[in-house]
């Protein structure tokens, strides 16, 4: 017997002579002879509860968390505290084993939290409507690139090299997809060149995507951006940004963005190396029906009561097949949830404090670093929660040495930035200590 | 319990407070002075006041308002929605699994890396496939990457009037709509009265434009695609590859596998074979599997070994590039992995006797109520009930559905697959005991009477739902997306 699979022998002997069969074998025998397995599956017998938790408690070991590691990289993923309520709101099983709420009428829980979460992405983006969510920050502004394509009816993206770069190489996988033309702007001292973009903002572009703050941590001047966006009719302005930097940035509803994406892991979500996260998007009333995946609407029920529902069903796969605004089927359903508890518990004041000590710590960590010289600042600009500094010294060497002090080491710039070949780029977040800050830049004076 | 009708915004008050941050132990300096003021935003947010203790009540009051697998029978057709393993949520609790930066040094992570290289050997295994990808998000994500894959082949070898992509009638959704958004035409083809691939539509629809199909196998009507060997030789005849949409493998563990039957690419769902929670919508996963002309085109990277060492591959040559951020929902592959090892190749293999056994029993029972289009038919781990039997034409299946609400399950999947008319898909999987289908029968049988006897009660389901039936036609008409009080 195994614990997941409650019936015993009899009763399959029971519901064999119910179906008419004589053996399970029986229920398979439609597979054709000539393709049949005929064999066991070469996998380890099934084991017990304790020795399969022996098994990966002995593998997770074998890495090193940040727990055990002082965290000072980023580069897309972020190591913020997560309040101790999201744990155990988010493992409710009523919340976690239930499937998409297409049974409106037993799933009010669900649908009522994605009401909740739409409702605070479009407090923090400035915008009229968000959807339920997409995988990831990057899929985001990939999808985001196919609305304004499918929008403006034109197939060319610029977009700047400040944007995430893996972002980017998700971008240029879905866009070949399509023949999609994607156009680099390059960085003009870490910030993107607005003379470059200014040339390469045509009547054929369909959308011009920034990220901010920017993949150093530069806080781009987005209104100057929407600007040279705007100056084509119909070009539309997508902006990926980090949701933590709203508590203190202007909201790029307010600068006139046309798309909002982001990446929404720092909300109350776990590093678990890289995912499961949360990609949001948002978007102006006007393109509300181009708007890929779910999206909750409020209505009433047959006495007259609140409730909610999903909506604008026309836009999507299960409906309209190959006409959908995009094939996506799941959002990221419990990580919403994350969020919403996130966004609410830290709250008007809570997301404005987050925001100004993390613009604190790691002000002080870039001056601690850059104060003896030795590491000079890559840019000069204003920055918000990382920076990246340079040396003479190989990111390799630096980071080995930092790990031997049970530090995890900024993010080597050069592999995607080659002119930037010794930059590292270091992310501070609230949960950085000023002991831990100043353990890291003394270990740092005694590299070079 | 005293009914709940809160939104968290409702709950707001001035003063109230959910956090506390350490005091801030370096220089306070304000932050106008460290970034400029054009960049600031100067106007209160516009969120709520709420203290830890409404919080923990809101959404434990919300939860009170939904359906999991926990709380019942949850027989939704094409989902698996079997039961979560709770060991699965432990070990992804792991600290080592949970708190890693998906940036962290090779060496710091190797546990993390073997892992996700033992579960792309074992889902090789189970598959029959050569190589895996662990990185797509979700089986759409699955169908987009594998296509992306089937398209750069044709590339690679010039073949570029490859451009159409052949799917059947009985298709998820998800399968033209991938297939457009990977940039192909789709070919839809008939299926044959009995609900499989009609070979003579396939092969009138075959040509040297068509780039692969697409199928699910045991189909949505979870009936066993006899003639696969045929199909596949068919496709592979004329230069096309053939794509294996996972959705139903819960059907066919350890008895026969994908890449056996000729398929070239497989996604699989873990969200519903290898049972990790659904999440309300998600996050789920679906990893791809291709047979050995095919990996050179995976996304970066993928997991390899070398020796005693786990690396990230990012030299890949003819990668058709990321499908997304870092190297897919890891959080998720480790619930996957540990399932695996629980149910070891002897539980994988009972798996699919029972599910399969369970979908037949339930079909049995209904078959006299319901319309069971092939009544003598072997199903597999599903199968597709045409609406109530007789001239009830006041009575629809979403009224059958709404009722069984009433009664305390999820229904099936209802309206499709398309090509049955009042369709009510069931796929009850092996995670149920004889006596929850037993009563789960029952329940339908009683509905069946009650159709009869007072349609109007089944018409107004349900009746004791923490809401009651609720107007999609107004949601849609007058889109409120947000709250705005």
């Amino acid at each position: 017997m195994y614990p997941y699979i409650p019936n015993t022998k009899e009763d399959e002997k029971r519901m064999l002579e119910a179906i008419g069969l004589d053996s399970i074998e029986d229920l398979f025998k439609d597979i054709p002879e000539s393709v049949r397995l005929n064999r066991e599956l070469n996998l380890k017998p099934s084991m017990s509860e304790m020795e399969v938790a022996r098994y990966l408690t002995d593998l997770a070991g074998k890495n090193a968390s940040v727990n055990e590691l002082t965290c000072f990289l980023g580069a897309g993923a972020y190591d913020h505290y997560v309040p101790s309520i999201i744990g155990h709101i988010i493992s409710r099983s009523e919340f976690l084993t239930s499937y998409t709420p297409y049974q409106a009428e037993i799933s009010q829980g669900t649908l009522q939290y994605i009401f909740e979460y739409q409702t605070l992405i479009c407090k923090l983006t400035g915008m009229d409507v968000a959807n339920a969510s997409l995988y990831d920050g990057g899929t985001a502004i990939a999808e985001a690139a196919f609305m304004a394509v499918n929008q403006t009816r034109r197939d060319q993206v610029v977009i700047s090299k400040t944007v995430n770069p893996q972002a980017r190489e998700v971008l240029k996988t879905y866009a070949h997809l399509q023949g999609i033309e994607i156009i680099e702007i390059e960085d003009e001292g870490g910030v993107t060149d607005l003379e470059e973009l200014k040339k390469n903002v045509t009547d054929k572009t369909a959308a011009v995507i920034v990220q901010n703050p920017n993949f150093f941590g530069i806080i781009e001047d987005l209104e100057a951006i929407e600007e040279i966006a705007h100056s084509q009719k119909k070009t539309m302005f997508i902006t990926s940004v980090d949701p933590i930097s709203l508590g203190i940035l202007k909201s790029p509803g307010s600068i006139g963005a046309d798309i909002v994406v982001g990446e929404g892991q720092p909300l109350g979500i776990s590093l678990q190396f890289g995912g499961p996260y949360l990609g949001f998007m948002a978007t102006k009333k006007a393109y509300m029906r181009k708007l890929p995946g779910r999206i909750v609407g409020q209505t009433v029920d047959e006495d007259g009561n609140r409730a909610f529902v999903l909506t604008l069903q026309a836009r999507e796969q299960h409906i309209r097949r190959e006409k959908a605004t995009s094939n996506i089927c799941s959002n990221q359903g419990i990580n919403t949830l994350a969020a919403t508890i996130y966004l609410t518990a830290l709250g008007k004041e809570g997301l404005r404090e987050l925001a100004v000590q993390i613009t604190q710590k790691s002000h002080y960590a870039f001056n601690e670093i850059t104060k003896s010289g030795k590491y000079k600042p890559l840019f000069d600009k204003p920055f918000f929660k990382e920076f990246a500094v340079t040396s003479d010294i190989d990111p390799a060497v630096i980071n080995q040495r930092l790990l031997e002090e049970k530090i995890l080491g900024g993010y080597p710039l050069g592999k995607d930035y080659p002119r930037y070949k010794n930059g590292i780029l270091y992310a501070v977040t609230e949960k950085r200590t000023k002991e831990e800050i100043d353990k890291l830049s003394s270990v740092l004076e005694g590299i070079i | 319990m005293r009914k709940y009708n809160e939104l968290i915004f409702e709950l707001s008050k001035a003063g109230r407070k959910a956090y506390k941050l350490p005091e801030a132990d370096v220089e306070t300096l304000p932050v106008e002075e460290l970034i400029p003021d054009k960049y600031l935003n100067k106007d209160e947010l516009d969120l709520t006041e709420v203290s830890e203790v409404d919080i923990v009540r809101h959404y434990t009051n919300l939860s009170n308002k939904n359906f999991g697998v926990d709380t019942g029978f949850y027989p939704l057709g094409s989902c698996t929605m079997k039961y979560n393993p709770k060991i699965n949520e432990n070990m992804t609790g792991l600290d080592g699994f949970k708190n890693i930066h998906p940036h962290q040094p090779e060496e710091t992570v190797q546990g993390a890396l073997r892992l996700m290289y033992e579960l792309d050997q074992a889902l090789c295994e189970i598959s029959g496939m050569d190589k895996m990808t662990l990185q797509p998000a979700a089986g759409a994500h699955g169908e987009l990457t594998g296509l992306a894959l089937i398209k750069a082949y044709h590339e690679h070898r010039g073949d570029t009037k490859r451009t159409k992509i052949i799917v059947p009638d009985s298709a998820h959704g998800t399968n033209p709509a991938s297939a457009v958004m990977a940039g192909f035409d789709t070919i839809e083809i008939k299926s044959t009265e009995e609900g499989l691939v009609d070979i003579e539509s396939l092969k009138a629809a075959l040509s040297d434009e068509v780039a692969g199909l697409m199928l699910t196998n045991p189909n949505t009507l979870g009936l066993f695609e006899r003639e696969i060997v045929e199909i596949a030789k068919l496709v592979h005849d004329c230069g096309g590859l053939v794509y294996y949409d996972g959705a139903n493998a819960n059907a066919i563990l350890g008895k026969v596998r994908p890449g056996d039957m000729g398929f070239d690419v497989v996604h699989f769902n873990l969200h519903k074979t290898f049972s990790t929670p659904h999440g309300g919508g998600g996050p789920g996963s679906g990893p791809v599997g291709v047979k050995k002309k095919l990996i050179d085109f995976l996304p970066t990277p993928t997991v390899e070994k070398d020796g005693d060492r786990y690396y990230l591959n990012y030299n890949i040559p003819h990668s058709v590039g990321r499908m997304k951020d870092f190297y897919g929902h890891f959080g998720v592959l480790v619930r996957a992995y540990t399932y695996i090892l629980t149910m070891g190749r002897d539980g994988l293999n009972k798996v699919s006797d029972i599910a399969v056994l369970n979908a037949n029993y339930l079909a049995s029972r209904l078959k006299d109520y319901y319309n069971l289009p092939e009544e003598d038919t072997i199903y597999k781990h599903e199968f597709v009930l045409a609406g109530l039997k007789g001239e009830l034409s006041e009575v629809t299946t979403l009224d059958v559905a709404k009722r069984l609400l009433d009664y305390g399950y999820h229904p099936p999947t209802v309206y499709f697959p398309l090509i049955v008319r009042e369709a009510i898909m069931v796929e009850p999987t092996e995670t149920e005991s004889r006596e929850t289908l037993d009563e789960f029968a029952d329940a339908l049988i009683k509905i069946a009477e009650e159709a009869k006897e007072n349609p109007d009660m089944l018409r107004e389901a349900p009746h004791n739902t923490p809401v009651r039936r609720v107007n999609e036609t107004q949601a849609a008409r007058n889109p409120i997306l947000k709250y705005e009080g």
